[in-house]
C-alpha cells in the first residue's frame, strides 16, 4: 500500500511539460496560453474599460473581474454544460483574489479589467493553469503589476508529497491497484515570485501540519519553474532591444 | 485601421476592400488542425485569417426520441466566448450564437451527414447522441464559415469511446478506432452583399456594413442542404442565383483545404 513510483514516472518535484505563449488572442488587450501536461488554459484580458452597471464602479481604483469556464468538451468524462456554476464562480473568485495583490489598478478609477479563462482540455490543475495564464495575460496587456503569480497544485498521494498531480494521481485508487485505500490530498497553490508569498491556497483531503508545510515549500520551489516559463514566453513576445 | 461603414460601402462600389483583398478572396492563413483536445471524442481548431474557433464532439448514450426509436441524434451548440471579443458578454447564448448554431446544425442534419440509424444501439432504449460544441477564441469575422468548417473537421476526427460491455457505461478515457457514420461532408459558405457587390469572408470591420448575406450549406457534389438569408436588405432572385454560384465554388475551395489538412 505504498506509492513507490509516480504513475507517469515523474520525480516528486517534476512538473509535466509546460508550453506557455503570450499574445494568442489578437482581439484581447492581453492574452496567454498555458499548457501543462494535458491541461490547457487560455486567458484573455479586456480593459481597463468602463464598468457597467455604474454602481459597481470604484472611484478610487479599477476593479479586477475574473471569469473561469471549462469548454463543453474539456472534461475527461461527460460533456460539461456550458454556462456558469458554483464551482466555476468559486474558482474565478479565488483566482481574482490571488491576482489582486500583484495588480495595481489605482490609475484606472471607475474601470474594470476583465480576465476570461477558458479551458479547451483538462487533466487536473485547471485553476492553477488558468491562474498562471491569467497572470501572463495581465502582463501582456500592460496592466501595472508588482510581480508575476505562478501557480501549481502540490499534494500528498498516499505516502508521497508530489508536485503537479494529474487526473490519474488525483484518483490513484482507480488507476493504481497497489494504492487501494490510499488517500490523496490536492493542494492548489499560487505564489508571488519575488517574495514567495502564497496568494492562493486550497486543500481537499487529509494532511498533517508538517506535511502541509513540506508541500508548501515544494510549491515555492516548483512554481519557480512555472515563473521561468511565463517569463520566457513574455520575453518572446516582447524581445529586449 | 480606419474602418467606418461609409468607407467600406464606398470601397465596395469600386470593387475594393479595406485590406486590399479581392471580393471573392479568403483571408490567409486557413489552418485546420484536428485532435486539439484529448477530452473530446473529436475536435478541431480552425483559423481563417485571425478568426479562430475550436470545435469539440462529445458522444453520449441516451434513450432515443419516441418518434424515432431506432435513431440517435445530433446537436450543435455555439458559445461566443467573451474571451474572444470585447463585444461578447457572459450569460446565456444570444441571438447571434443561436442562429450560428442553428445554421451549422441544419447544414449537417438536413444533408443527413450522419447516418443516425447507425447510432442506434438498442431500438427504443439506447442510441448514441452527438453533441458538437463550437467555441470562439478570436472573433475577427465570418464565424459562419469558420464554425461550419470546424464542426465538420471535428466530426471527421471523432472516434467512439469504449463502452463497458457489462455495465453499458461509457469509458471516456479510452477511444476505439471506429469513426462516426459520416456519410456526407456538408460545408456552409456565406456570401455577403455590400453596396450591390457580392463578397466572401468578411472581417469584423466589414461585418458592420453588409446589407444582406446568404449562407449555403453544400456537399461535395454540390447538393445544397441548408440556406439562411440574413441582413436587413432584400435580395433579388438574380442575386441569390449569383450568390449560390459563388457559395458552391468557394465551398469547393474550403473543402480542398480541409482535405489537404485533414490527416
Amino acid at each position: 500500500m505504498v506509492y513507490k513510483q509516480r504513475l507517469d514516472g515523474r520525480k516528486d518535484d517534476e512538473l509535466r511539460p509546460i508550453e506557455a505563449k503570450a499574445g494568442v488572442i489578437p482581439n484581447a488587450t492581453g492574452s496567454a496560453s498555458f499548457k501543462i501536461g494535458k491541461t490547457w488554459a487560455l486567458a484573455a484580458v479586456y480593459g481597463p474599460r468602463e464598468l457597467f452597471p455604474k454602481f459597481l464602479q470604484n472611484p478610487k481604483e479599477g476593479v479586477l473581474r475574473c471569469h473561469y469556464g471549462m469548454m463543453p468538451f474539456s472534461g475527461s468524462g461527460e460533456r460539461v454544460r456550458p454556462g456558469s456554476n458554483r464551482r466555476a464562480q468559486e474558482i474565478a473568485m479565488v483566482i481574482g483574489k490571488a491576482l489582486e495583490p500583484v495588480v495595481d489598478l489605482s490609475a484606472f478609477p471607475n474601470s474594470v479589467v476583465d480576465v476570461y479563462i477558458d479551458l479547451p482540455q483538462t487533466d487536473a490543475g485547471t485553476r492553477c493553469a488558468g491562474l498562471s495564464a491569467a497572470s501572463m495575460a495581465l502582463a501582456d496587456a500592460g496592466i501595472p503589476m508588482k510581480d508575476m503569480v505562478s501557480s501549481v497544485a502540490v499534494g500528498k498521494v498516499d505516502n508521497r508529497i508530489v508536485a503537479d498531480l494529474d487526473y490519474r494521481e488525483e484518483h490513484i485508487e482507480e488507476f493504481n491497484p497497489e494504492s487501494e485505500g490510499a488517500s490523496v490530498s490536492d493542494i492548489p497553490v499560487a505564489v508571488i515570485h519575488n517574495t514567495g508569498e502564497v496568494v492562493l491556497l486550497q486543500m481537499d483531503g487529509k494532511i498533517s501540519k508538517i506535511e502541509l508545510v513540506t508541500a508548501l515549500r515544494l510549491a515555492q520551489k516548483v512554481t519557480e519553474k512555472i515563473y521561468l516559463e511565463q517569463k520566457r514566453a513574455l520575453l518572446e513576445r516582447f524581445p529586449r532591444e | 485601421m480606419i474602418s467606418n461603414k461609409e468607407t467600406i460601402v464606398a470601397l465596395a462600389a469600386q470593387q475594393k476592400r479595406l485590406d486590399q483583398r479581392g471580393l471573392l478572396e479568403y483571408r490567409k492563413p486557413i489552418v485546420i488542425e484536428t485532435d486539439i483536445s484529448w477530452t473530446a471524442e473529436g475536435s478541431a481548431r480552425v483559423q481563417i485569417g485571425s478568426t479562430v474557433v475550436l470545435a469539440g464532439v462529445k458522444l453520449s448514450i441516451e434513450k432515443p426520441y419516441n418518434d424515432t426509436p431506432d435513431e440517435g441524434g445530433i446537436t450543435v451548440n455555439v458559445e461566443l466566448l467573451p474571451l474572444s471579443s470585447p463585444k461578447y458578454e457572459s450569460g446565456p447564448p444570444g441571438m447571434a450564437a443561436i442562429e450560428l448554431a442553428r445554421v451549422v446544425d441544419r447544414g449537417i442534419r438536413e444533408a443527413k451527414a450522419i447516418d443516425v440509424k447507425k447510432l442506434c444501439i438498442t431500438p427504443g432504449e439506447k442510441a448514441w447522441f452527438v453533441i458538437i460544441d463550437v467555441v470562439t477564441v478570436n472573433d475577427a469575422g465570418n464565424l459562419f464559415d469558420a464554425a461550419g468548417l470546424a464542426a465538420l473537421a471535428a466530426l471527421n476526427s471523432a472516434r467512439f469511446p469504449m463502452v463497458n460491455k457489462e455495465t453499458g457505461v461509457i469509458d471516456y478515457k479510452h477511444k476505439t478506432t471506429t469513426p462516426l457514420p459520416l456519410v456526407k461532408q456538408p460545408l456552409p459558405l456565406t456570401v455577403y452583399k455590400i453596396n450591390g457587390q457580392l463578397m466572401v469572408d468578411l472581417s469584423t470591420n466589414e461585418e458592420i456594413a453588409y446589407d444582406a448575406r446568404l449562407t449555403v450549406a453544400s456537399d461535395k457534389d454540390g447538393t445544397i442542404s441548408a440556406l439562411q438569408k440574413g441582413g436587413s436588405e432584400p435580395l433579388t432572385v438574380e442575386e441569390i442565383d449569383a450568390m449560390m454560384t459563388i457559395a458552391l465554388e468557394k465551398a469547393r475551395f474550403l473543402r480542398e483545404e480541409l482535405q489537404k489538412q485533414l490527416k
